[in-house]
Parts: structure tokens; sequence; C-alpha cells
């Protein structure tokens, strides 16, 4: 079964966030990178997939050049080989071009069973890549997947939401979007390590992938900001110590407020 | 003037909150017409509420396919609709399930895709959408420059305000499935409603987290709560360490919400919590450590013991609501 694993590198949240005076994007290189933890069990899934049923691992990536760490991360968890598109016209792509960019990558594969991706990134927390995807590549979504099972050319995946629990079934070929329940993420092994540094990187531009540049990136999108600004930061209001009349306290704060 | 299509979000025969939010929304731009997908005969169930809420027009998709299959019969029917009326926006509950369909629509129909607003407003002839990111650090207007505006809304930023209107039925057909490109669903196990109010749509919200000890421990948080007539939320930690089920999280990784109060009990307030609740109208924190951050957004804090105060608050809240 051959599968492609789309990682992302975000900014590790720990780390102040904030957007580019200039152009209203997201200010990259203000704080550290990670590859973003639910793409890690994306990988995970994947891999066990491979373990189960053989075939290859591809990780693929859109995004800057040092984006190329998440995609060396999926490797050396166990990922067979990676694609990363990096070009300067991908600046300030909004969701839409990004999945086009992604579907025309995917493209580039060959044999593609199964896409899996994380179910929404913690930098845009769009939510919406994997299903547009699907809707390009015109394959069936299984997303926000809590388990997934694959049978011959039939794939199962429990999809959890507040309504409840839904049974997905789809033929192969399918995208499947990974939710944070679904496993745990080995830790790359130092053997993996190792073993990720000899392992091929295919480096993509937009052209490669037969897009025209101008219609990509902040030139390309669809939408607009108009104007961004941060917010004031909340502040601290009143403190009071529990001198055994904090629940009492608290409840005539509220009374004050209008609240109760 | 133009129909703006709202994508209706109903359990049973009974319309979502987030849905009379979105046609409250959708008034400001133009003709809220609401679009009912699902088993034959829900139309006739909800037809009277989305009226309620000021709904002109009902489209109306129903069949078996429309609900054994995932997210695309709802993208048809809105993007068979979009080509039919020309709309002035989209409107889609920034849920789960609406974020995919939103994505889809859009790009089904060439057109640009808002995410996550809290706010949309008419500006001569765009349409702009307040967006608030990085869990309400920094807030952004946005327009579509490409086709029709789709718009995902968060639940709970906009104010759900009824205005009765008599709204007329059509029916929109759904095109065949194509079985390479759809998924089945196969079964469902429905969440168990309890009595509390969604998370995402209360009003109030009381959270725990690992300072609440344990699963039992959880009563505390979940009496307040229900003293409050709130929702229970928990911290990851709470989460990870089993004390109460995940779909309950709240945070980047969780859910977000907007209440008029979120109350934090045993709550450190780690940058990730924040970012899922920092923009309730009012927060109230109990935590035994004077250093911990949640205090620093808290409007109103007590350092002490949850298991002294919160026990405390719920008697006096249910006094007072006698
Ligand atoms: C990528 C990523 C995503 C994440 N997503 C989320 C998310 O969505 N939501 C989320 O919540 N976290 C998230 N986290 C985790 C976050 O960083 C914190 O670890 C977590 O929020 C801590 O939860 P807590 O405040 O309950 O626990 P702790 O930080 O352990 O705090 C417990 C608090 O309880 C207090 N306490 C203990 N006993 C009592 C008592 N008897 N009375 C009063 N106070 C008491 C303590 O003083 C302490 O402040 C994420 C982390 C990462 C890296
Ligand atoms: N630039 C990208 N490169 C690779 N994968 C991506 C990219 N953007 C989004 N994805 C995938 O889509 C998932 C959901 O992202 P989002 O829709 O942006 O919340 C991520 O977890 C990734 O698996």
């Amino acid at each position: 079964m051959n599968i492609v694993v789309l990682v992302k590198l975000v900014p590790d949240t720990y780390s102040e966030r904030k957007l580019s005076d200039t152009d209203h994007t997201l200010d990259r290189d203000s704080a550290d990178a990670v590859l973003d933890e639910i793409n890690e069990r994306a990988v995970e899934e994947a891999l066990q997939l491979k373990e189960a049923h053989g075939g290859e691992v591809t990780a693929l990536c859109v995004g800057p050049d040092r984006a190329v760490d998440a995609v060396r991360k999926a490797l050396q968890m166990g990922a067979d080989k990676a694609v990363h598109v990096s070009d300067a016209a991908l600046h300030g792509s909004d969701v839409i071009t990004t999945a086009k960019v992604l579907a025309k990558a995917v493209g580039t594969i060959d044999g593609v069973d199964l896409v899996i991706a994380g179910n929404e990134a913690s930098d845009g927390r769009a939510g919406a890549v994997p299903a547009i995807l699907a809707e390009l590549l015109g394959l069936p979504q299984l997303t926000h997947a809590n388990k997934v099972t694959v049978e011959g050319d039939t794939i199962t995946v429990e999809r959890a939401t507040d309504d409840g629990v839904l049974h997905l079934q789809a033929t192969l070929p399918a995208l499947v979007s990974v939710s944070e329940k679904i496993n745990e993420p080995r830790y790359p092994s130092f053997k993996g390590i190792m073993a990720a540094k000899k392992k091929p990187i295919t480096t993509l531009t937009v052209a490669d992938l037969g897009l025209d540049p101008a219609g990509v990136g902040l030139s390309g999108a669809w939408t607009a900001v108009l104007e961004a600004a941060p917010k004031p930061p909340r502040t601290a209001g009143e403190r009071v110590e529990d001198n055994g009349d904090g629940g009492t306290k608290i409840a005539e704060y509220l009374v004050g407020q209008k609240l109760i | 003037m133009s129909e703006v299509l709202v994508l209706v979000e109903h359990v049973d025969g009974e319309v979502k909150k987030a849905t009379f939010e979105l046609l409250s929304a959708a008034r400001r731009l133009g003709e809220p017409a609401a679009v009912v997908v699902g088993a034959v005969g829900t139309a006739s169930k909800v037809k009277d509420a989305l009226a309620r809420y000021g709904a002109t027009k009902v489209y109306v998709a129903e069949s078996d396919d429309a609900v054994n299959y995932l997210v695309t019969p709802k993208v048809d029917a809105l993007a068979t609709l979009a080509g039919r009326v020309s709309p002035a926006a989209v409107l889609i509950s920034a849920s789960l399930e609406g974020k995919e369909v939103a994505g889809r629509v859009a790009v089904r129909i060439d057109s640009g895709l808002l995410v996550d607003v809290v706010d949309v407003e008419r500006s001569g002839d765009d349409v702009v959408g307040t967006q608030s990111i990085f869990g309400g650090g920094f807030v952004v207007k946005s327009k579509v420059s490409t086709g029709t505006p789709v718009i995902t809304v968060r639940p709970g930023a906009v104010e759900a305000e009824a205005a009765e209107a008599v709204a007329t039925e059509e029916t929109v057909e759904l095109p065949a499935v194509d079985p390479a490109r759809a998924t089945r669903i196969t079964s469902r196990e429905p969440a168990v409603a309890g009595d509390r109010p969604e998370l995402t749509e209360a009003s109030v919200v009381v959270s725990g987290g690992r300072g609440v000890g344990s699963a039992e421990n959880f009563a505390v948080v979940e009496r307040l709560a229900d003293a409050l007539g709130g929702a229970v939320g928990a911290s990851r930690a709470a989460v990870d360490s089993g004390y109460y089920p995940h779909q309950f999280q709240v945070g980047q990784t969780g859910k977000t919400v907007s209440p008029q109060l979120y109350i934090a009990l045993g709550i450190s307030g780690a940058i990730q919590h924040r970012a899922g609740m920092q923009t309730a109208k009012t927060i109230v924190a109990v935590n035994k450590d004077a250093e911990a951050p949640i205090f620093e957004i808290a409007d109103f804090g007590v350092v002490g013991d949850l298991f002294q105060v919160a026990p405390q608050l719920t008697e006096e809240v249910t006094k007072r609501r006698g």
C-alpha cells in the first residue's frame, strides 16, 4: 500500500506567535518551528498501516526551506522518502491554494492508495485542507479518524465528533485525516535518525508542478486581509485569598456583574 | 436583495443554536435562505423554527443518500444552489463538519473562503469577516476577492435574534452519488445528549484541570456547572489523566469557547489552554498557586483550594437562584 502523509511545520505554540507588520502573513521567523504534533500521529498511522500491509510511505510538505525539518522528522520516524514543495511564490497562500499545491504534488507520486493528513493544524486551525484535497483529488474523505482499518481495497474509519461516533467506509484510493486520539507517535530511534540521512527528498517548485507562480501565494489568494491588529492583552482583575469565604466572594462578584 | 445561503445543522428534527446565529448574521447581508439536507421529512420539522429566525426560503434536499454519505451531499446541495441563485454569501457553522463542507464548496464554486469568523458585516459591495486568531491574540478583517464569499462562523460568536418571517419551500435535487468518491456512513453511535448545554453553545462554562485530581472529583465541577446552567469543560491535562472525556477539552487542540462566563478550577492557564477560552467575556479562576498564569487573565481570581471554594459557590448560586 502506497501512502502519502502530509506534514506541516508550524510555529511552536509555546513561543509567541504574531503576524508580520508588512503583509499580515504569519511571521514564521518570529517563533520556533516544529513538526505539528497532529502530523506525528499521521506519520505514525501511516507507518502502522505500512507495517501491516507493506508498501511505501512518502512524506509530503508544502512550506519554506526550513520546513525540511518537518520532512526530516517524518523520515526519522520511518517514512521512506519525501517530497518538499518550496517556493518563495507560495508565501501568503491561503487554505485553498495550499490544497491545490498539495493536490498537484500528490499527483507526482505514483500509485497512491491512501493520503493521510492531520485533522487540523495548530497554526491556521482551518481544519479544511484534508476535505478540500479530497474534493480536488476526487477521493472519498474519511476525516477525523480515531481508528483506521484497511482490508483489501476497503477502508473503514471511526470518526469521532460531538454528535457521536460515525462508522465510515469507502474504497481505496482514499483520504484520511487523523484525530488527536488515534495513536501515540513513536520517537525516532538512533538508527532511524542515521537512516533518515540517506533517504531521498525531492524538492519541487511551483513551476515544477505546472502551476503558475502568479496564481499562488499572496497575489493568487482569493481572500484579502483588510486590516489586522494585535488585541490588547487581557489584564488581571481582582484577586483575593480564600479565607473560608472564597465561594461567597465569587458569588458576590458574579451578582455585581449581573451574571447571576 | 440577494439571498444568503445558510446550511442548517439539525439533530433529530431539532435545529442547532448555531444555525439561528447564522440566520441572524445572514440578515445583515441579504435574505436568509436556509438549506436543509437530511432524511425525508426533516424540513417539515424544522421549517417553523427557521422562519422564526428570519428564513424567507427553505431549500430542501431530502433523500436516503443525504444521510448515508459523509459531507458530500451538503456540498452538492450548496454548490447546486450557489450556481442557481448567485447568493451574496454562503454561511456555514465553523463546526468540524461545517469547516469541511465550506472548504469543498469554496473550491467547487471557485470562490474564496473565510474561516472561523466571529463577525460579518456588509461594507459597500463587500462582505467583510472578522477573525480572532492565535487564541484571540490578533483581530483580522478580511474579505473574499474572488467568487461568492463562503464563510464559516464560530458558534456562539454572533447573537441569535428572532425575527419572524414567512418561509417558502423549494426542493433541491441531489446528484447521484459516485461511489468511488464518496464515503458511506455505515452506522452511527449518537453521543448521549446529556442535560447540559453544548460546550461551544453554552453561555457559562465551568472547567476543571489537573487540580481536580480524579474522575470522581469532577463531580465538584459538574455541580457548579449545573447550578449555573452551564457546560463542563476540561484542560488537556485533565483529559489525558482520564478525569474527563476528550470531547470536553478546551484549548488549542480542543474546543474554542466564548461564553459570557468561564470558570477555571485547578487549571494553571497554559498558553494552549488560554487559546481556547480567552475570548470569554468574564473569566473567574480558582487555583491554590498564587503564581498560576491563569490569574493574569482572570477578571476575578481566588487563591485557594477548589474543593473549599467551588462547593461554597455552588451553594451560594443555588441559594440565590432559589
Ligand atoms: C501542541 C499542544 C497542544 C495543547 N493543547 C491543549 C489544549 O487544547 N487544552 C489544554 O488545556 N492544554 C493543552 N496543552 C497542554 C498545556 O500546555 C498544559 O499542559 C495544560 O493545559 C495543563 O493543564 P492543567 O492546567 O489542568 O494542569 P497543570 O498545569 O498541572 O495545572 C494544575 C493546576 O491546578 C492547581 N491545583 C492543584 N490542586 C488544586 C486545588 N485543590 N485547588 C485549586 N487549585 C489546584 C495547581 O496549582 C496548578 O496550577 C497543549 C500542549 C501542547 C504542547
Ligand atoms: N503546507 C502543508 N504541507 C503539508 N501538509 C499540510 C499543509 N497544510 C496542511 N496540511 C495537512 O492538512 C492538515 C490540516 O491542516 P489545516 O487544514 O491547515 O488545519 C495538516 O495536519 C497537514 O496534514
